[in-house]
This record gives C-alpha cells, sequence and structure tokens, in this order.
C-alpha cells in the first residue's frame, strides 16, 4: 500500500516567486488499485506524482511505500514512473540495450537483464524481432511501448504513468490501453494521470480529482463524472459519451445520462428503439 | 491559397514519407487532416511553410514556390505554424512580449506592433494576461498565446499540428474555439489531429495513410464509414461509431442528429403499427 500522508509542497519557498503546489494531500493506494489522478493543467498533479515517487524531498508531510519512508531505496525500487513523452528519453542504439539500461544500473546479472527485457517487451506487446532495431526507427506508438518497458524491466510493484496516451493516434492509445489493462490484471498497481476521461471512465476503479493544489473529489469515476459541479470547478468534463447522453436528453430524449461507455449508451439508446 | 503537386519527400535515411500527395486547399477552408502516427501528417504541414522542402513536385502558397530558397521568408509571410508543446514555442518571460517577438524580428515600427499585439491578444481572448509570465498560464492560455504570435504577423493561413495533444479537456475547448474563431474571421486553417471530435468541426477532412491521401471528404462523408476509418486505426465522433451501432441511418454527426434519427425511427415505427 502506499500511504500519502499530510504532504505540502511549496515551490521556490522563501522567493518572490514562492507558489503553494500542493496543500494537505492524503490518500492511500491499495494494491491492485487503478487509480486516476486528474485535474487542470497547474492543479499539482505533476507535483504530487515526483513526490510519490521519490522524485522531489519533502518538508512537510510523508509518503510511505508498504510501511517504509519513500526517502529509503528499497521503497522508491518498488515504484516506477513513465513520464509525459517518455520516447523522448530513448537513447541507446537498440531496443534491448535501452530497456536493459534500468536493470544494468540496479546491478542484476546479464541473464537475470536478458530475461526482463524479454519479459518487459512481452508485457508492453512489443516484437521480440525489434530488439536489435534502433529505438528510433520505429513508430511513435512502439516508441513508447520501448520507453514503458524500461520501466517495467525494473519490476515496480506500483506504475504512475503520466499521460501515457497523450499524442497517439486512436489505435495506437486503444493497443496501449489494452496493455496497461494487462500489467493491472497481471498484479501491478497502477496510478494513471490522465486527461482523457473516457479512458479513466473504463479503467480507473478510483479517481482523485486535484483542483488548486487540494483534492477535490476521491471517488469511483461514476460518481465523479454525475457531479458537475466539481467538474466545473475542476475545469474537467465528462467523457464525450456522457456529454452525449446529456445533449439526448437535452434535446428531449427520455435517457440516462449515467453512463459512462459506448457499450453503456448502446444499450441504453437500444431501449428506445 | 495552397496548391500541392505530386509531393514526394523522402528522409535521408530512405524512408518514404510523402507519396504522390496533390491537394487544393482554397482561401477561408478548414481543412483537417487525420491519420495514424507516422502516416505522413506532421511531414505534410512542415512544407506548407518550407520547414521542409519537396524531394520531387512542388508546394506553392499563394502562388509562391516553396522549394526556392529566396522565397523562403516571403512563404513564411504566409503560413503560419502553432505545433503541440506550447512550452517549445513561447520565447519571453512576459506574454506581450512574446507576441511581439516575430513582428520585431520583421523590423516593423513600434506602434504598428502595438496594434498587432492588442489585435492577437483580443483575438485570442487573453487581452487580460498581457503583462502575465507564460509559466504563470494554464496549457491552453499558453497554447493561446503561441496562436496569438502567428496572428500577430497578419499570416492569412494557419497550420495547427496537434495543437490540443497535451492539453486537458477545458484546454481544448479553448483552443478549439479560438481555432473557429479564426476560421469565421476568414483565415485559412490547417488542423492536423488524432481527435475525430475536432476533425469533425472542418470544412474538408484529408485521410492520410502511409505517405499518401487515403481519402478527402466532407465530415458527414468521412465519418460515416465506422468500419473503414476503424480498419485505419482512426475512430469517428461518439454520436457517429452510436449511429453505426444501433444501424440508424448512416451520415449521423452530432448529438442532435442521432436523437431526430431515434425520433425518426422511433416515429416510422409506430406508423407501421
Amino acid at each position: 500500500m502506499i500511504e500519502v500522508k499530510n504532504i505540502s509542497y511549496t515551490y521556490m519557498q522563501g522567493t518572490p516567486f514562492e507558489k503553494t503546489a500542493l496543500r494537505e494531500i492524503n490518500f492511500n493506494v491499495k494494491e491492485g488499485d487503478f487509480l486516476a489522478v486528474a485535474g487542470h493543467t497547474g492543479s499539482g498533479k505533476s507535483t504530487l506524482i515526483q513526490i510519490v515517487a521519490g522524485l522531489i524531498d519533502l518538508k512537510i508531510g510523508a509518503v510511505e511505500i508498504d510501511g517504509e519512508d519513500i526517502k529509503s531505496k528499497t521503497a522508491r525500487r518498488k515504484i516506477g514512473i513513465v513520464f509525459q513523452y517518455p520516447e523522448y528519453q530513448l537513447f541507446e542504439e537498440t531496443v534491448e540495450k535501452d530497456i536493459a539500461f534500468g536493470p544494468k544500473n540496479f546491478g542484476l546479472s546479464e541473464a537475470e537483464i536478458a530475461a526482463r527485457v524479454d519479459e518487459a517487451m512481452k508485457l508492453v506487446g512489443l516484437d521480440a524481432d525489434i530488439k536489435n532495431s534502433s529505438p528510433f526507427e520505429l513508430s511513435g506508438g512502439q516508441k513508447r511501448r520501448v520507453a514503458i518497458a524500461g520501466i517495467l524491466a525494473l519490476k515496480p510493484k506500483y506504475l504512475i504513468l503520466d499521460e501515457p496516451t497523450a499524442g497517439l493516434d486512436p489505435k495506437a492509445k486503444k493497443n496501449l490501453l489494452a496493455e496497461i489493462k494487462k500489467l493491472h490484471r497481471a498484479g501491478v498497481t497502477i496510478i494513471f494521470v490522465s486527461h482523457a476521461m473516457e479512458d479513466i471512465a473504463t479503467l480507473a476503479n478510483r479517481v482523485i480529482v486535484l483542483a488548486q493544489g487540494e483534492i477535490l473529489f476521491e471517488g469511483t469515476p461514476r460518481k465523479l463524472f454525475s457531479q458537475t459541479e466539481i467538474l466545473n470547478r475542476a475545469g474537467l468534463m465528462p467523457p464525450p459519451v456522457t456529454q452525449l447522453m446529456l445533449e439526448l436528453r437535452r434535446a428531449g430524449l427520455n435517457v440516462s445520462t449515467e453512463i459512462l461507455t459506448l457499450d453503456e449508451a448502446e444499450r441504453e439508446l437500444s431501449r428506445l428503439l | 491559397m495552397i496548391k500541392v503537386e505530386n509531393l514526394r519527400h523522402v528522409y535521408a535515411n530512405g524512408k518514404v514519407a510523402l507519396d504522390d500527395i496533390n491537394l487544393e486547399i482554397g482561401d477561408g477552408e478548414f481543412i483537417a487532416v487525420i491519420g495514424t502516427n507516422g502516416s505522413g501528417k506532421s511531414t505534410l504541414a512542415k512544407h506548407f511553410n518550407a520547414l521542409l522542402k519537396p524531394t520531387a513536385g512542388k508546394v506553392f502558397v499563394n502562388g509562391i514556390d516553396t522549394a526556392d530558397e529566396e522565397n523562403l521568408w516571403r512563404v513564411r509571410e504566409n503560413v503560419g505554424m502553432v505545433f503541440q508543446n506550447p512550452d517549445n514555442e513561447i520565447v519571453a518571460a512576459i506574454v506581450e512580449d512574446d507576441i511581439a517577438f516575430g513582428p520585431e524580428n520583421l523590423g516593423i515600427e513600434p506602434a504598428e506592433i502595438r496594434r498587432r499585439v492588442d489585435l492577437a491578444l483580443d483575438t485570442v481572448n487573453m487581452a487580460d494576461y498581457k503583462k502575465f509570465s507564460p509559466s504563470k498560464l494554464s496549457g491552453g492560455q499558453k497554447q493561446r498565446i503561441a496562436i496569438a504570435g502567428a496572428v500577430a504577423m497578419l499570416t492569412k493561413i494557419i497550420v495547427f499540428d496537434e495543437p490540443t495533444a497535451m492539453l486537458d479537456p477545458q484546454g481544448r475547448l479553448e483552443v478549439l474555439s479560438t481555432i473557429k474563431k479564426l476560421h469565421a474571421q476568414g483565415l485559412t486553417i490547417i488542423l492536423i489531429t488524432h481527435f475525430m471530435a475536432e476533425a469533425a468541426q472542418a470544412d474538408r477532412v484529408v485521410v492520410m495513410e502511409s505517405g499518401k491521401i487515403l481519402k478527402i471528404g466532407t465530415p458527414r462523408e468521412i465519418f460515416s464509414n465506422v468500419r473503414e476509418m476503424k480498419r485505419l486505426g482512426l475512430d469517428v465522433p461518439v454520436a457517429a461509431e452510436l449511429a453505426a451501432r444501433l444501424k440508424l441511418p448512416a451520415g449521423i454527426l452530432t448529438a442532435a442528429e442521432l436523437a431526430e434519427a431515434i425520433n425518426n425511427e422511433n416515429f416510422n415505427h409506430s406508423a407501421r403499427k
């Protein structure tokens, strides 16, 4: 379990540029959770995940990973973080070397590294044939998978993904989300930062909404997307399919608006036909 | 007007990024370009303002040949570009200085620069923020400042290369409504996007696959073929997808059209009874 205990964080404290990024944040991530973090740009999401991953030192509050402070090496190694546009961080000559970079730094044996590279590639749905290709020759979707595989090769128990599908085309996006879902099913706890409300609606079991550095909402996606007032305050919107149902209702159709997926919408509308 | 004739582009590594592209974009038109990652969308966009030159074939911007080195600045006076990440485009520490940057480089006199900056700020609805530091703005606001930079150059054509890919839902709406406003004011808009709901707003949609133009048509024509779009790794707006699933007549794009089709279907049904 990840316990986030009463954390506050201010950038450039004691200078005229001081900015409070987070204020008294408390929440837990249980093993097996698929937690989404949503909020406007500048709401504190990136600061929060960097703190949870142990990349920013805390002065106020604490983060504990399975009961151990994030400052310890063993705690930190349980967390993997995939940043936005991670493919920009690819740098090795081959896909294999790039994925192996992290495990190598962990000082693992050659055999163990090779095994982890194979496993990580399989997990993200990359063909073993591309092992010796340059990562720069791959498509956008594949590059991103290589970058994610590099993190998975570290075998994190908790995986943080910051906007993993931003900039991908619809198909690459769908495929990558399916792989993330598979990882979750394989036992990895997921923390998922996203602007794509439809992804939050279909994937997450819980969602935290940040606004101006505070937690505005914590609960299920279904509950969140029925609360217009909270969405407005956070600068968010329901998923497109939910918006469509709201519009249909305004157009006079007697339909439920508590709809989160296309399948649900199809069922609801076919009732009318 | 932009005229593309038998355009071919081959990158230094031998990859054929564009092949046999023919396209005419009329003054004041709003064109969306869609296609999977690697289909050649961005490569095509970069030909519109001579960031890339044709390997073979021609691109004319208002009659100016983009391949001729001497025309470079004339081409760029005609075509502005807005990219995915506003953080890479903003250069100055104060919003209005950033917008003035382009016109200043053209050696325009200060009074005229002032006039253009004010006009641009009004156009993108950011006049209240002119003394702000761009770093204090949200993603959507930053992107609007980047658009204002293009507006201040008084270009008649603006190319948007996935301008909303990194934005939250609110930011996406802000940018899209700014684009629609520019179009209403008579500018020619070329929008490259992975968001089908955005493409559906255009006059015409260009569908690209593997460096070629596969189809050009109105959003209604393009998005009525749900199966083909999915085969291409693309998507359709939610109303079109649900209409197809419910076996309603093709050509539905909006919530209002979907509501009407459902009502008609019911009416016909009860009439038959």
